[in-house]
């Protein structure tokens, strides 16, 4: 086996050193009881050649979105992966390294991620940001918890019903069994109703949390709804599925949200159906302490040199145990690189025009299916590189019609909006082509409808 | 270390002040060496009641987390604000400048259950 | 700052902000082939101030740079107690970078994910092998996840029966990340101390009809087999309890012994120790669970299933728990350790078990006369020591700094916490007996030097990228992240 280098000499040579004659008597700790008396029932070891042909063929039976016309998202969106970030990731120094327990010998871990903290802190518009959480979904779950940490006895949060469904459903995983009372907030006009809202607030609400941009690909009034969170001294959780929004509209942070959380997988990684991605999370300096996660922090060493390292770990639940702020005890480390270096790479110029341009797209793809007969917009107001139409047609229908031209055409809300009828979440990115999105136009316009 | 004279001292390595009906608390020298470099203090807020062995508030170092146990019940009078922003005067200067709150005894009877220096330091000594 | 700090070729490196240059780009972008349109400017933000600007060459150098003052398994000897620093294969890398995977969209229909589907459900197949459970969710990010997961599957279990029980009893020397997830399940901790392995007398102690579950690592985090495991699940079942296993040490066990035979009830696997995918510089990990029938329902969804020829993702299961994460899994994560299983193939599981085993008994061997170790009984695939035997006040942070100078990745220190000072190997299967000579003899000079020139120890690392850093004032006046002077 090329992995276990051990030759038989190695092995005799051991077994003498350590007092025994057979590996067996290693395992004596081991009740007889315990043990497995068959071989494991697994196939044998294939050489690579063997394995890759395996997997080679299991790969080609998935749709790859460059050989589609691809107008999915609901929270994972096709965005181009310059080369450098997947030649940089591979640089084994990097992730074939654990977490940086040992600072003098992790430097480049951790100076990657004190970059990673400010990014994302100059991006959401907040003061503190932690070194991510396992995805998007999971960090709006922590970030409700951080809310009833923090708002003591307050014990109900008020959840949009446009906050993407993934994450209504993690949070309420995460609060299973925590004395908390989750209510939804409907939407209107596609964005978090702010009538219902008001009536909803109470001096019980811990946080209301919203999407922004929205599962509708909406971009929600953030400003009011932290005033009217505000008033009621609840703290506002904005939770951003697709952060490429914010490479134009305005930073959560400057609109008044309290908590920013999202997922980062649009900044150079992989769809990979779906994971590994990462949950960025940032909050305002009064609530630092209360942050989940682990933290990097600038220092010096003995000669007075910058440097940095782990801090704030007192929060953690290796110290803390089951008073810790999370029980989380990794972060997306390669994850967080690829971000890193995907935002470094477009910087402040780029990141602006790769949000226009999906913004633009969007828009041309939104004007030209609103024209068609059988389809409308489901919501007025803006909206970035998502949004909702409502067919005549069934979606299952339209969905399998257009499949047969290579367009997957969108995501149906059948189930998880039934009210909104025959609604289709359409996603355009700058991975679709003005042709693309003509195609998909006529494609629609081919049905029966 | 120092455990001085005047003051008096209990098992979870707090010291106590007696003015009058006001007392100080802190933390002893032996638990800011064992703590190390103090990162962090939390107290907590005038006004608050305190129950003699519940936690008045907390003390980290870089590594570990400790609870400050009220050795006697009372209302908080003042608390020291400076130690927040300079944590490191728990380990420079743990009887002084070093204070964390002053309460407002409810039952000076409380105070007989705490132990002189020589007690003190015989107990650190024997643990 | 500068580069002229540089000594040699160990680089000199500033931070992104402090490299920029207005108007520098590092990106393409395809052309606007349709109208440029632009919102309502009231909901536009002005440019992100200080954001970087750096060309395509600054930012190759920049982390390339930073590559180099890291320490990873392809650099050197890791053996970092209770985290596995095995070997990465290369091949399992490639596997997930195929484009039928990379560029798969998690709401692609069924019907165009198969692949995928399939290999997941393999996956699921064989860690029931490997462990003995009856079904396996690889929804969990991380080892952590996966723990919160199986403590919610036993809480909603236990309510489904119309218990009550809201205790959980943890051995004092389980993972910290135990008594948190305890707590995130509403559960209260009952601690029990133990010496060396959990007693059947130490558990019936604490066992009533208020306590849902023990939480149990196995082997412990002293590199020691449970040896009284069935005996103590036996008890707690004819109690009502359910029995967790952190499954962070299953290296040690793979084709010897299956936890799911002996009394387990749920467990966590974390397939960046055991299944070979790499740490990534903290993550991402993935933790899938293994549980026994009767937990099956309560499993978070999608799980996926078999019907007929073909796979799906089955959402519906009545008593779920629910998600835990967005989509399905760690899915990038799942191919690596799948590729991982097909070239070791079950005989190279077990083989791999054996090796780690050898290896950790092996520097066990020979430290064991230099360095104190508290617990004498027959360890497994890791040993811990503990400071007591190092001299001039030289304490294990220092041994590990040390270390450093030598050229090696320190083990993990001060865990468990039952031993002073621990210093925790885990070697781990893919080292030769080269390294662990290496490695062994450098222990041992080094507690040769803490007798003689113990400085030594205590100045260490002189031959780092930065020497010992100010932890103390990192803590107090945080600074976490860049912003303008």
């Amino acid at each position: 086996m090329r992995y276990l280098p051990h030759t038989e000499t190695d092995i005799r040579q051991m077994l003498e050193t350590i007092g025994v004659t057979e590996i067996d008597e290693l395992f004596s700790g081991i009740p007889e009881p315990c043990r497995l008396q068959a071989p494991l029932d697994l196939p044998p070891a294939l050489s690579e050649s063997e394995s890759m042909t395996i997997l080679r063929a299991l790969a080609e039976q998935n749709a790859k979105v460059s050989e589609w016309d691809c107008f999915l998202g609901g929270g994972a969106y096709n965005h181009f992966v310059p080369a450098v970030v997947d030649h940089l990731v591979s640089r084994s120094e990097f992730y074939t390294a654990y977490t940086p327990y040992q600072p003098e010998i992790s430097q480049g871990t951790l100076q990657a991620i004190f970059e990673f903290q400010t990014m994302i802190c100059q991006l959401t518009g907040m003061d503190v940001a932690n070194a991510s959480m396992y995805d998007g979904a999971s960090a709006c779950a922590e970030a409700v918890l951080l809310a009833l940490r923090v708002g003591r006895k307050r014990n109900k949060v008020l959840l949009s019903e446009a906050l993407p469904p993934q994450y209504r459903e993690t949070i309420a995983t995460y609060c299973r069994y925590l004395e908390v009372e989750l209510i939804e907030v409907p939407q209107q006009d596609g964005v978090t109703d702010q009538a219902e809202l008001a009536a909803l607030l109470d001096d019980q609400v811990a946080a209301v949390a919203v999407g922004y941009p929205n599962y509708f690909g909406q971009i929600e009034d953030l400003q009011a709804l932290a005033a009217a969170a505000h008033a009621a001294g609840a703290k506002l959780i904005s939770a951003v599925a697709e952060p490429m929004a914010l490479g134009m509209f305005k930073a959560p942070g400057e609109l008044g949200a309290d908590v920013v959380v999202g997922e980062g997988q649009s900044f150079g990684i992989p769809l990979s159906f779906g994971g590994p991605g990462i949950g960025f999370f940032a909050v305002k300096q009064k609530d630092m302490r209360a942050l989940p996660g682990r933290l990097v922090g600038e220092t010096v060493d003995l000669d007075g040199k910058r440097g940095f390292v782990l801090t704030l770990a007192t929060r953690e639940q290796h110290i803390r145990r089951e008073k810790a702020t999370s029980n989380i005890c990794s972060n997306q480390g390669m994850c967080t690189l690829m971000v890193g270096i995907f935002l470094a790479l477009h910087g402040k110029q780029g990141l602006r025009k790769l949000a226009e341009l999906n913004y633009a797209k969007a828009a041309y793809a939104k004007q030209q299916i609103a024209a068609l007969d059988g389809f409308e917009l489901a919501f007025d107001g803006e909206t970035f590189n998502e949004f909702v139409v409502t067919c005549k047609e069934s979606v299952a229908d339209l969905q399998q019609r257009l499949e047969k031209e290579g367009i997957l055409p969108g995501i149906s809300l059948i189930k998880d909006y039934p009210e909104l009828g025959n609604g289709l979440l359409i996603c355009v990115t700058e991975q679709n082509s003005r042709e693309q999105i003509d195609r998909l136009v006529s494609a629609l316009a081919g049905g029966e409808a | 270390m120092e455990f001085p004279e005047e003051l008096k001292y209990t098992e979870e390595h707090e010291w106590v002040m007696v003015e009058d009906d006001v007392v100080t608390i802190g933390i002893t020298d032996f638990a800011q060496d064992q703590l190390g470099d103090v990162v962090f203090v939390e107290l907590p807020e005038v006004g608050d009641q305190l129950e003699a062995g519940k936690p008045l508030g907390v003390v980290e170092s870089v590594k570990a987390v400790s609870d400050v146990y009220s050795p006697l019940s009372g209302e908080v009078v003042e608390v020291n604000d400076d130690l927040p922003d300079e944590p490191e005067m728990l380990n420079s200067s743990p009887y002084e400048d070093g204070w964390m709150v002053k309460v407002k005894l409810n039952d000076s009877g409380e105070l007989d259950d705490l132990m002189d220096a020589a007690a003190y330091q015989e107990f650190i000594e024997q643990d | 700052m500068s580069r002229t700090d540089s000594r040699g070729l160990v680089l000199d490196e500033k931070l992104l902000f402090e490299s920029t240059s207005e108007g520098r780009v590092g990106y393409s972008l395809p052309q606007c082939d349709v109208p440029e349109v632009t919102p309502d400017s009231k909901l536009l933000r002005d440019e992100i101030a200080d954001f970087p600007e750096l060309s395509e060459v600054d930012v190759v150098r920049h982390y390339t740079r930073l590559s180099t003052w890291n320490y990873g398994v392809d650099s050197g000897f890791y053996p970092l107690g209770s985290c596995t620093m095995k070997y990465n294969p290369k091949v399992n890398e490639q596997a997930a970078r195929l484009p039928g995977f990379a560029e798969l969209h998690p709401q692609a229909p069924e019907h165009l994910s198969q692949g995928a589907l399939q290999l997941m459900y393999m996956l699921q197949r064989d860690l029931a092998e490997v462990s003995g459970f009856d079904a396996i969710t690889l929804q969990p990010a991380a080892g952590a996840q996966g723990e919160f997961a199986g403590m919610l599957m036993i809480r909603a279990w236990h309510e489904a029966q119309g218990n009550k029980r809201n205790k959980v009893i943890i051995p004092d020397t389980a993972h910290g990340t135990n008594p948190a997830t305890a707590s995130l399940c509403g559960f209260e901790v009952i601690p029990v101390a133990t010496d060396g392995v959990l007693s059947k007398t130490a558990i019936e102690a604490v066992m009533s009809d208020e306590v849902a579950a023990l939480m149990v690592t196995n082997p412990n985090t002293l590199g020691l087999f449970e040896s009284d495991i069935r005996e103590i699940c036996d008890l707690i079942h004819e109690r009502g309890g359910l029995v967790y296993a952190d499954g962070a040490n299953l290296n040690a066990l793979m084709g010897i012994s299956r936890p799911g035979d002996i009394g387990i009830d749920v467990m966590h696997f974390n397939l960046h120790k055991t299944f070979s995918t790499p740490h990534g510089g903290g993550g991402p990990g993935a933790g899938p669970v293994g549980v026994v029938e009767k937990l099956l329902p309560f499993m978070p969804t999608p799980i996926v299933v078999k019907e007929g020829d073909r796979y799906k993702l089955e959402y519906d299961l009545k008593q779920s728990i629910g998600r835990v994460k967005g989509f399905a899994g760690h899915f990038g994560i799942l191919v690596r350790a799948y590729s991982y299983i097909l070239s070791m193939g079950g005989e190279g599981l077990k083989r791999a078990t054996e090796m780690a085993v050898l290896n950790a008994n092996y520097i066990r061997a020979r430290l064991e006369g230099e360095y104190d170790l508290p617990h004498k009984q027959r360890s497994l695939h890791e040993v811990v020591f503990s400071e007591a035997a190092l001299e001039n006040d030289c304490h294990t942070l220092d041994v590990a700094k040390r270390l450093i100078d030598y050229g090696f990745h320190p083990p993990t220190i001060y865990f468990p916490l039952v031993v002073r000072g621990a210093l925790m190997i885990e070697p781990t299967e893919t080292e030769s007996k080269q390294n662990l000579d290496e490695f062994c003899d450098a222990l041992l000079a080094i507690a040769d030097e803490a007798k003689k020139q113990p400085e030594l120890l205590k100045q260490a690392p002189v031959r780092a990228k930065v020497k010992r850093l100010d932890e103390a004032t990192a803590a107090r006046k945080p600074k976490l992240r860049w912003v303008r002077e």
